[in-house]
């Protein structure tokens, strides 16, 4: 699984990454990250409030920041 | 965390009794502010009230109390409205539309949309690679930090419906008339190429699809906790100031200096504004006080437009997708439009 997390670097991008290796690691998912943030690249997601998260080429959200548990509910159907 | 848990896992009936005591609380709060201070620092402490340092310090402490409870509430309650709109749900409506009404619609929707300047850039490319006319999404750009929910809770909270309805209408007008004119200019040429060619991949996720109750209410809290840590600085700066202004500041300097009869205050005050990074929370404190001293609220309001309207981390960041002619133009306009709303209010309002 390849995670990307959209954002310019600021603190909710930095928190979102927080939660989802939270998330990925409860559900013991072999995951790669990657930090997106170039503007043009974020946009072309389709992501018009940072941060957003990517799994393997697929926005799954954006614009706030989700309590892990909310993650791994995302994520496990995935897995 | 401990707490959004258990907002996640929440059955109705206890979201809604949650919020229900939450609200009561808050009246109460609300309620007791006022005669507490009275009580503590004049009966238990043996303050006068009526001195300069007593005056000062009463200020600071009520004031402080009651925009936070302000703050907190209104934050809140706009969070969990908003959360039925998005920045994708608003492109999508600003899509057909021609420049004129297009402006109209793009300022109304900057207000009721979720929307934080930090995203600023990404919806910029959002909007005009979708086909959104530069001059339409400049008008939203403007209207989401203008008139903003934390300035709305503190206009109410400090001085009423009156001059918060025309700080609303005058941050509207401004919006549409500035993005209208940006945009008769043709300012496709000052827009950096690679946001034409940024194609739209993706299926666009609408974060306001499939939100149950409990999600927003979370998202309330979790807005309210994130602003107020990111404001508290300069909320106790602002009424620090304010306290300062009510207990020291002579209103006779104020008045011969800065009273209606000087044409050049408000000019002066909005490029006073222009520079100071600030927000809502961190002016209107001062604005109340200098109010008090008899300033006009025009010149205030367009001071405290000219802080929030135009920062300087804001232009930096839209400098990756705006040249500089185009950064200067819109600062000029927003600043005239500003000024010009200035000295509407102090002709219209009674000082």
């Amino acid at each position: 699984m390849h995670i990307k997390i959209l954002g310019p670097g600021c603190t909710n991008c930095a928190n979102l990454e927080r939660v989802t290796r939270e998330a990925a690691a409860e559900l013991g998912l072999d995951a790669t990250f990657e930090k997106v943030t170039d503007y043009g690249a974020i946009a072309g997601y389709g992501v018009m409030r940072t941060p957003g998260l990517v799994v393997d080429e697929a926005l799954l959200m954006s614009g706030r920041v989700p309590t892990a548990s909310a993650v791994k509910e995302l994520l496990a159907p995935l897995a | 965390m401990a707490v959004m848990e258990r907002v996640h896992r929440a059955t109705p009936l206890e979201r809604w009794a949650g919020l229900g005591a939450a609200a009561l609380g808050w009246w109460a709060l609300y309620s007791v502010n006022l005669p507490f201070w009275d009580w503590l620092l004049r009966d238990v402490v043996g303050l006068d009230l009526e001195t300069r340092l007593g005056s000062g310090i009463h200020f600071f402490l009520y004031d402080t109390v009651k925009i936070l409870l302000l703050l907190a509430g209104i934050i809140f309650l706009v969070t969990v409205l908003r959360s039925f709109m998005s920045v994708e749900r608003t492109r999508a409506i600003l899509g057909g539309r021609r420049e004129g009404v297009g402006n109209v619609a793009a300022a109304a929707l900057g207000v009721v949309t979720p929307f934080c300047s930090c995203s600023a850039v990404p919806a910029f490319i959002g909007f005009v690679a979708a086909g959104v006319p530069v001059g339409v999404t400049l008008s939203f750009l403007i209207a989401s930090p203008l008139v903003n929910e934390v300035a709305i809770a503190l206009l109410l909270g400090l001085f009423g419906w009156g001059p918060t309805l025309l700080y609303i209408g005058a941050g509207l007008t401004i919006a549409i008339v500035a993005g209208f004119i940006l945009g008769r200019m043709r300012p496709e040429r000052w827009i950096e190429p690679f946001v034409f060619e940024t194609t739209l991949g993706g299926q666009a996720v609408d974060p306001g699809y499939a939100l149950t109750w409990n999600d927003r209410v979370q998202m309330g809290l979790e807005e309210v906790r994130d602003i107020l840590k990111k404001i508290w600085p300069y909320l106790l700066v602002g009424i620090g100031i304010g306290a300062a202004i009510h207990g020291w500041a002579p209103e006779q300097w104020f008045a011969d200096h800065a009273g209606p009869e000087n044409l050049l205050a408000v000019p002066l005050a909005v490029l006073l504004g222009v520079p100071l990074y600030s927000n809502a929370a961190g002016v209107l404190p001062m604005v109340e006080a200098l109010f008090d001293k008899g300033l006009p609220m025009g010149t205030l309001l367009a001071f405290m437009m000219a802080t929030v309207a135009l920062s300087l981390p804001e232009m930096i960041l839209l400098r990756r997708v705006l040249k500089p002619q185009l950064i200067g133009l819109f600062i000029a306009v927003v600043t005239v439009g500003i000024v010009a709303v200035g000295y509407l209010f102090n002709a219209v309002l009674p000082a």
